[in-house]
């Protein structure tokens, strides 16, 4: 087994057992003596371990897997399913935001609108993507590529990654407020077929700004919460150390938000998750967008906005009391 | 024009403590002593500094509408407990306390009137039940405000002030965002006109949804107003915050809304917007 380039504190059991199976593979070769029963035998118990860890996932788990160093990124994931993907910049206003980006390509050939939110893969890409948080100049992107999008009866595919919009001093005077509140808004009307994707984390407003979709697919590891675990912890027990109790206590699961509805389909994702086979990831992820564009293109413009006018209007829960 | 003139009000962040309940107060500005009564006659606005004390949702409704033209909806939607969340209390039992101490079911109370003889459909939000925080029900009620405004053809007012998400309802507290978000949409497509008012103070997820898709946007003078928190946007960003940022007066400046309106011209302002947008002409008598 290779051994993994960042150990989650969960995994730490795995990679005790990885390493006792090296010493008796060491040994073996070393030595020149069989331990090919106990090699095997240990072989198990590592599968058998694992197994067990990734079956049982706990909410906090499915954060840190959302999180990992190595996970697939919109770049990557646009690489590997959508064919001549060509970036436009800017918001036509004020600047580029590096943070969430956009661009034409196709999707087995049909022509889409990609946009997506980009945390950037080594530490100065990462710099110049502000980790993936987006200013209200990138908002103000996505909806001129929607708006173009639909001017040319273009599809609309919506990676969501980020831990939120940038919280700064920047962003509140240019209203970041109303830059998300009308891609909200707008992504309600636009007359084309529209599906987004929490591919790792689904960080509250920043990321329902471009989340306002047909289909929201959701990686099975992927997290979407109105706040972080750590925020969330820092408010309620004034201390952000308790945000495995506070991802507990949110239920920010994918499978919890497919319950309530918000989320449509899971997408699996290979063992132990996506960054150990980003290539199987994407290729799961492209049959399940291809399914569920097939689906919406079935249905007309008119059809196609009652359907997402239902979707949202249906969501939340809420009691009705007898008046007295 | 007047606004350059007017004074400055600087913002207070509104705590619990600072809602008040004896027979007199300190305005947190000028430092004078008023009663309560007098307050509360001038609706909850500080007669000298002009400072503006929150005003619950009944009270403004009453100063707002058109005597007897008022009639409450959706006051039937509550609270669920979707998540059964629990943290120094559940969420019940942290819903049974707010609705006590603020005589609300909800955050906002729903319903239709009369503003001048305009019929409009209108959303108040009141600080005092989970800070104006945004549930299910909040949503639900506001969409319901917003639907009868768009199935009688008439305007929809919407007064916000919240301190944002209901963290208690998780993601479905997010998703009242999209869904009054799309039923704004649908009232934008039947131009009807909507005028949000924000109030002291407006953040977090109401005011990245419809507090800021308002045809007119107006706030109360001093009002705190912005997406994220001030504590947040220091410790992430290690710079040191503009004076007055985040305040009415900030946006006004930066070109954010229309108008910094004081509560006690509120109706006026209202009746003439509501005049132009909607009814399109002048009454005779109406020149002001």
């Amino acid at each position: 087994m290779e051994k993994p380039a960042y150990t989650l504190e969960f995994e730490k059991p795995l990679l005790e057992l990885t390493r006792q199976l090296e010493a008796l593979q060491h040994r073996s070769s070393e030595n020149q003596i069989d331990l090919s029963k106990e090699i095997t035998s240990m072989q198990a118990k590592l599968e058998a371990t694992k197994r067990d860890v990734y079956s049982n996932l706990g909410p906090w788990q499915r954060v840190q897997i959302a999180r990992h160093p190595k996970r697939p990124g919109s770049l990557a994931f646009i690489a590997e399913i959508f064919e001549n993907f060509q970036e436009l910049h800017g918001d036509r206003q004020f600047g580029d935001d590096q943070a969430l980006i956009g661009g034409t390509a196709f999707l087995d050939g049909r022509a889409v609108m990609v946009i997506a939110h980009e945390k950037g893969s080594d530490t100065k890409e990462k710099i110049a993507r502000n980790f993936g948080m987006p200013q209200p100049e990138g908002y103000r992107k996505a909806l001129r590529l929607m708006r173009t999008a639909e001017k040319f009866g273009l599809p609309v595919i919506c990676f969501v990654d980020t831990k939120g919009a940038y919280p700064g001093i920047n962003s509140e005077e240019r209203h970041v407020s109303e830059a998300i509140a009308v891609n909200l808004r707008e992504m309600t009307l636009l007359r084309v077929p529209t599906i987004s994707v929490i591919i790792s984390e689904g960080g509250s407003g920043g990321a329902l700004g471009i989340g306002v979709t047909d289909r929201v697919l959701s990686f099975e590891n992927s997290y979407y919460s109105v706040i972080s675990p750590e925020g969330c912890a820092s408010i309620l027990w004034k201390d952000a150390a308790e945000a495995p109790r506070a991802a507990a206590a949110l239920k920010l699961d994918a499978g919890t938000l497919q319950e309530f509805g918000i989320v449509d389909e899971l997408v699996p994702e290979p063992f132990g998750g996506a960054h150990n086979d980003p290539a199987e990831a994407a290729k799961t992820l492209h049959t399940a967008l291809t399914r569920h564009l097939a689906e919406l293109s079935k249905l007309g413009k008119e059809e196609l906005l009652e359907k997402r006018y239902a979707r949202y209007r249906a969501l939340g829960v809420y009691a009705e009391r007898a008046q007295g | 024009m007047s606004h350059f003139n007017a004074p400055k009000y600087p913002t207070k962040s509104v705590k619990k403590k600072d809602i008040p309940k004896g027979l007199y107060v300190k305005c947190p500005i000028s430092g004078e002593i008023i009663f309560n009564k007098e307050l509360e006659a001038n609706l909850m606005v500080v007669p000298k500094s002009g400072y503006h004390f929150p005003i619950g949702a009944r009270e403004r409704i009453e100063a707002l509408i058109d005597p007897g033209t008022w009639h409450e909806i959706a006051s039937e939607v509550v609270s669920g407990d979707p998540l059964k969340f629990v943290d120094s209390q559940t969420y019940p039992d942290r819903i049974a306390r707010y609705e006590k101490e603020s005589g609300l079911s909800e955050a906002v109370v729903t319903g239709y009137g009369k503003i001048h003889g305009i019929p409009c459909s209108v959303a108040v939000m009141d600080f005092r039940f989970c800070g104006g925080t945004l549930g299910s029900a909040t949503g639900e009620r506001i969409t319901r405000a917003i639907e009868y405004a768009l199935e009688k053809r008439i305007p929809c007012i919407i007064f916000s002030t919240s301190g944002g998400a209901r963290m208690q309802e998780g993601i479905l507290s997010l998703m009242q965002m999209a869904k009054t978000s799309a039923a704004l949409g649908r009232l934008a497509e039947a131009r009807l006109p909507y005028i949000s008012v924000l109030t002291n103070p407006t953040t977090g997820g109401v005011s990245a949804s419809y507090a800021t898709l308002g045809d007119v946007i107006l706030a109360e003078p001093g009002a705190l107003i912005g997406f994220a928190g001030q504590r947040v946007i220091k410790e992430t960003t290690k710079q040191t915050l503009p004076p007055g940022f985040q305040s009415s007066e900030f946006l006004l400046q930066h070109g954010l809304i229309d108008q910094i309106v004081s509560r006690l011209d509120m109706r006026e302002k209202l009746r003439d917007l509501l005049l132009a947008l909607f009814v399109r002409k002048l009454p005779a008598g109406s020149r002001n």
